[in-house]
């Protein structure tokens, strides 16, 4: 039986990014599909979840695409609300529940945060970054919407294994920083592989007029990862928790500034 | 009346001395600022018990070149724009007390 006979039978399908099972359940079959489809590669067939959110699809035409993202906390259940989707998440259950419509991109944004809430108590992140394994080690390439993350990405020679061209997952396991794959993509629109591997470095991405490395330290350092992580809620532990991951980080791994010349020459610099 | 003014450290932020430098960041609105080494030995004895001519002559004229009226008329605008972004508490009393942020259960 193929897979996609398989989720056309179920009533669920579970979605593993960086090692964390996530059940969706919903009734539509459709969309099952797509979600089967949106994240191949990072579909389980593992029974063993952490979390089940279940999806309650509203009729097109009906989100309010307007409103601000917005991540409370109150008595210990997450409320994550913007104009496409409404969420409600327990973590002490494990239990969930999201209203959007049938949009890839709504559930898209819950997964992310989601994982920006779960990474954070455990001194990782989500970061506006491409990254790729080359000989073993990860690198990161971050910066804002058009520094090149993306670009980055498509100069990456045959060795290198993409993890994605936008958002990057970085875990902390037993002390050391490491970047997996993740299916958020950017202007790419590919799923990155889902592999992991201790980082080597992080680049903050400038384009100039010639390709160039130097070192951020510091303050710098911190200033240069806190502008490109993701985090949402705006409860002051998880700002801390945020913020000290970042420290953290900064003082284990290199994060240096990356001019670069748009052409495959600046991937002579990332060995 | 009490003319000290005290200063409190707000716990409605994140801050992480680095070297000779301390960055603090407002959980409320996620600026980020980076205080030298003359604002963090401020920052670093702003308990809310001390005041703040207190901590300049202690802290800061006591380490630092700087005469004492330069020190805290430069300590009172730093103290005012902390103020201002909700990193510092100021009070002409003692600050012991400061409000809970909202907490996920453990």
């Amino acid at each position: 039986m193929s897979s996609v006979m398989a989720v056309a039978r179920a009533s669920s399908v579970v979605v593993e990014i960086g090692g964390l099972p996530i059940r969706l359940h919903c009734n539509d079959q459709a969309f099952l599909l797509q979600i089967h489809e949106r994240y191949a590669g990072y579909v389980s067939s593992s029974d063993d979840v952490s979390f089940d959110f279940e999806i309650e699809l509203a009729p097109p035409g009906t989100e309010s695409g307007d409103e601000d993202l917005s991540v409370t906390c109150n008595s210990g259940i997450w409320l994550l609300e913007r104009g496409d989707f409404r969420a409600e998440w327990n973590p002490a259950t494990g239990r969930g529940r999201i209203q959007q419509t049938i949009n890839p991109f709504s559930l898209d944004s819950v997964l992310r945060i989601v994982h920006t809430l779960l990474l954070a108590r455990k001194g990782g992140f989500l970061v506006h970054a491409s990254s790729a394994i080359r000989n073993g080690r990860a690198f990161l390439f971050s910066g804002v919407s058009g520094a090149g993350k993306t670009t980055m990405a498509r100069l990456a020679p045959p060795d290198a294994a993409l993890l994605t061209d936008e958002i990057s997952y970085v875990t902390r396991q037993d002390g050391r920083y490491m970047a997996i794959g993740t299916p958020f993509f950017g202007e790419l629109a590919r799923v990155g592989e889902n592999i992991k591997a201790p980082i080597e470095a992080v680049y903050l991405l400038a384009k100039g007029p010639e390709n160039k490395i130097e070192p951020i330290e510091g303050t710098a350092a911190v200033r240069g990862l806190m502008e490109n992580i993701l985090f949402f809620a705006k409860d002051p532990e998880f700002v801390k928790l945020v913020f000290d991951s970042a420290c953290e980080f900064a003082a284990r791994v290199p994060v240096r500034r990356l001019t670069f010349v748009p052409n495959t020459s600046v991937w002579e610099l990332i060995v | 009346m009490n003319t000290s003014r005290y200063v409190a450290r707000s716990n409605a932020i994140a801050a992480r001395a680095l070297g000779d430098e301390t960055m603090v960041m407002s959980a409320t609105n996620s600026t980020l600022f980076t205080l030298n080494e003359v604002a963090s030995a401020i920052w670093k004895a702003a308990d809310g018990m001390t005041p703040l001519d207190e901590i300049i002559k202690n802290k800061v004229c006591s380490q630092f070149e700087i005469a004492p009226d330069a020190a805290l008329k430069d300590a009172e605008a730093l103290v005012e724009n902390l103020a201002g972004h909700g990193l510092l508490l100021v009070s002409h009393e003692p600050i012991t007390k400061q409000g809970n942020s909202c907490k996920e259960p453990a």
